[in-house]
């Protein structure tokens, strides 16, 4: 059963995920640790899958950790590192352990990681992935052969509302809508007049996809740089980096700005929750969710 | 028959290598994504940009490069290319089917070869076409 399915398609609650830590040391201990530190905020948490395009405890292994220790899990799949046939064993795998949410992507590309010599695949784009999952759903493989039981996936994807070309975003999100995505976690960003059109755009289209912005928890100017430097698709204009900057106290001015962001997308059209990205950052997560209204445990 | 298809693979490669940068895919799809080859991503994407395209509109792998999406959607814009071509840029293309690497798509466009898909696949569309 999807935790996540049901609050979105039943119910009116706002919807909080975050991303599980990668995990490459401290074996179930560390996994364990996550899951108390997250658990009582998010309804349901991404397991990634090699993400920044380095290698680490696969996104299959890990999300049957977080089930097992009672973290619902968003099992992501990203295109870069598996073709056809291995995305498909993914996705029957997931099955398998009663894994309902999949979040399937297109994927930073392999120079992104400490790997960049490794062979690139994109056998399959996000939106054929997200169409492949959509007929895993009906009970076949591509090929048409069956599989028993079928499953019953929650599909996710992600857009960037933020990365051009802007006014085909929205058909972007249509198309992955129509391919099957019920859920988009949007990329990070700062141009709130970018999200403000795209949310208004999908959610006159299509209003039941749900649409969740992210929103990234930083404790000074630095990441902001880091960002807009070097993580291609995310740019963050010098106002917004000088506004942290030239603060006298830029954790509390970092913070602000992420609460801001957090209240100008709830308020938008089609939003229906935020995703989390917090680096750890414990006191300043509490925080965070005591400010938007949230008090510990509220999905279970 | 053999040395006509060979004329054609020929005849096609020498005039799409020089324009499009052609690689021969054999399932070509020029005409829906604004006249500009979708294979020249680095990633290969048939289905629209990655969210990786840089705020300047370049490509995430190749900086200097402007992204073939942007690119596709400028000319899908700007070209008067016939409408039933524009009509067709936000379709959801299948997977590329290696089978047809190397040989000429003009041919698989008049055997319909380019449309056939993977059975689970053709039976989807077809569900979602229907509706």
């Amino acid at each position: 059963m999807s935790k996540l399915r049901d609050l979105l398609t039943q119910t009116k609650d706002v919807v909080y995920t975050a991303e599980f830590p990668v995990i490459d040391g401290g074996g179930m201990d560390q996994v364990k640790k996550n899951v108390e530190r997250l658990a009582p905020w998010f309804a349901a948490v991404n397991a990634t899958d090699n993400t920044a395009a380095h290698a680490h405890a696969s996104n299959v292994s890990v999300a049957i950790a977080m089930k097992q220790h009672g973290l619902e899990p968003i099992m992501q799949i990203v295109c870069r590192d598996k073709n056809r046939l291995a995305i498909q064993a993914d996705m029957a795998g997931a099955n398998l352990h009663g894994i309902e949410n999949i979040a399937l992507l297109t994927g930073d590309d392999v120079t992104a990681g400490d790997e960049p010599e490794t062979r690139r695949v994109f056998d399959l784009d996000g939106p054929q992935a997200i169409n492949v999952a959509s007929i895993l759903n009906a009970g076949t493989y591509l090929s048409g052969r069956k599989l028993n039981p079928a499953p019953n996936f929650f599909i996710c994807a992600v857009e960037n509302p933020f990365a051009p070309p802007h006014d085909y975003r929205i058909e972007r999100a249509m198309k992955k809508h129509r391919a099957g995505a019920q859920m988009l976690q949007l990329q990070i960003g700062y141009h709130p007049d970018r999200l403000e059109k795209f949310c208004a755009g999908v959610a006159a289209t299509v209003p039941e996809l749900a649409l969740i912005p992210s929103v990234v928890l930083v404790k000074s100017s630095k990441p902001l740089n880091f960002m807009n430097d070097k993580v291609p698709g995310i740019s963050v204009p010098q106002d917004v980096i000088d506004r942290v900057a030239q603060s006298s106290d830029q954790a509390e001015a970092a913070y602000q700005l992420a609460l801001e962001q957090c209240q100008h997308a709830l308020a938008l059209p089609g939003v229906r929750g935020l995703h989390i990205t917090d680096f750890r950052h414990d006191e300043t997560l509490e925080r965070l969710m005591h400010d938007l209204g949230r008090t510990p445990n509220q999905y279970t | 028959m053999p040395k006509l298809l060979n004329l054609l693979l020929a005849v096609e490669h020498g005039m799409k290598k020089p324009v499009w940068d052609c690689t021969m895919c054999g399932q070509c799809v020029l005409h829906s994504t604004g006249m500009t080859c979708p294979m020249t991503c680095p990633k290969t994407l048939r289905n629209g940009p990655c969210g990786g395209v840089r705020e300047d509109g370049h490509c995430e792998v190749k900086p200097e490069m402007r992204c073939i999406w942007v690119k596709a959607y400028d000319r899908k814009v700007s070209l008067p290319l016939p409408t039933v071509w524009k009509e067709h840029y936000n379709d959801l293309r299948p997977p590329v089917d290696m089978q047809l690497k190397g040989t000429s798509s003009w041919v698989n466009l008049v055997t319909k070869r380019d449309q056939q898909t993977p059975a689970g696949w053709a039976k989807r569309q077809e569900e979602t076409h229907s509706h």
